[in-house]
């Protein structure tokens, strides 16, 4: 099970500003270990964040994004008190869902 | 009359590139703390500490128990505010002991671990998970963070370790013949683009250099504790290795602590 997520979620007066750190190595597939040896690429692809049953942000990451990446962004329509759930994939199929109440 | 032209062009070019250069200088230092206060938000760290969180609640080693009924000098199962007030002299041990020197003594002690493999390996390689010790440490001075440092120095053996501390940060030593003092005692000296803080001279310094240790490391993009600073300090002189919880890194830590007092935590901290 991979390690959870820190999500914030505060309601501002010009929409959700949604900051989130996820724990995930992120490794490009082009760095080589102490023997040389190629370390396999394993990032997130896909993120999808959802509120109220509906995505209101989808994201598609590649190598370029960094080891434990922190996104930040900002929604209009969601109200303090409601969850939004957060859920990331990665190249090797693994996922991981967190959710968070808006404060 | 043509090389004379040529001349003069290629001094105005120096010049101009001096002046440029004095230019980026300047903000390249506010660049970088531009980049630091943008990286506080998100702190890898946090995740760090929640893993050491629930590595601290959980029943481990041959006894079976967890480390919350460890005492770090505050009574059985306080850890809030332990972090601020060690190095410190611990009876049942009858030595001083920095935060990750008492954290391995309730791992045997307590838990029953065996020393020797729980010390092997304390520090995570690139590209590793953090380490059980890394991310307990992190938990540890998370838990002192905002409280003031109190290094205590009533017990003759915390006096001991803080002049044997100052005696080992001035020591020159190595094929470079550095001491800490090398790079560290003096005010408004620089390495490449990095601001050495006087660490032994400048209360400022002193404070923010212990009250921001452990930090996560981004270039690293691991979380480093104070014996590992330390140890990579003694790297970057090219001294022998500082064993992981010796002696003399119990008793450096003691003589920066000291220097520190009266400062908040403020760790993990995020570091370039």
């Amino acid at each position: 099970m991979p390690d959870p997520m820190r999500i914030r979620a505060t309601e501002q007066p010009d929409g959700v500003d949604v900051r989130v750190l996820m724990s995930h190595e992120m490794e490009t597939g082009q760095r080589r270990d102490s023997a040389g040896a190629i370390v396999p690429a394993w990032f997130i692809q896909t993120v999808v964040v959802s509120y109220a049953g509906k995505p209101v942000l989808n994201a598609e990451w590649g190598p370029a994004v960094a080891k434990n990446p922190y996104l930040q962004f900002k929604f209009k329509g969601g109200k303090k008190g409601e969850k939004i759930s957060i859920t990331w994939v990665d190249n090797r199929g693994e996922t991981r869902t967190d959710e968070a109440t808006i404060g | 009359m043509k090389m004379h032209r040529g001349r003069i062009a290629a001094a105005a070019l120096f010049l101009g590139c001096a002046a440029a250069s004095a230019y980026a200088q300047g903000s390249a230092t506010d660049e970088i703390a531009r980049y630091r206060a943008m990286l506080a938000d998100g702190n890898p760290a946090e995740l760090v500490v929640a893993r050491g969180e629930e590595l601290w609640k959980t029943r481990r080693g041959a006894k079976n128990v967890s480390l919350e009924q460890c005492d770090f000098g505050l009574g059985a199962g306080v850890l809030k505010g332990a972090y601020a007030q060690m190095p410190r002299y611990f009876a049942d041990a009858d030595q001083v002991m920095d935060f990750e020197s008492r954290l391995v003594w309730c791992m045997v002690n307590l838990q029953g671990m065996d020393r020797a493999a729980v010390t092997k390996n304390p520090y995570s390689g690139a590209g590793q998970r953090q380490t059980d010790l890394e991310a307990l440490t992190a938990y540890g001075v998370e838990m002192s963070r905002g409280i003031p440092v109190n290094v205590p120095q009533s017990h003759p053996k915390e006096r001991a370790a803080y002049d044997r501390g100052r005696y080992a940060f001035y020591m020159r030593g190595g094929p470079y013949d550095f001491s800490c003092a090398t790079c560290h005692g003096v005010t408004g000296q620089r390495i490449r683009l990095q601001d050495l803080p006087n660490i032994a001279g400048n209360k400022p310094d002193a404070d923010r250099a212990f009250t921001t240790w452990p930090a996560y490391r981004v270039s690293q993009g691991a979380l480093r504790t104070m014996q590992w600073r330390l140890n990579d300090c003694f790297r970057q002189q090219r001294f022998p290795d500082l064993v992981f919880l010796s002696p003399t890194s119990v008793d450096l830590i003691t003589f920066l602590g000291v220097n520190a007092n009266g400062a908040k935590m403020d760790a993990p901290a995020i570091k370039r």
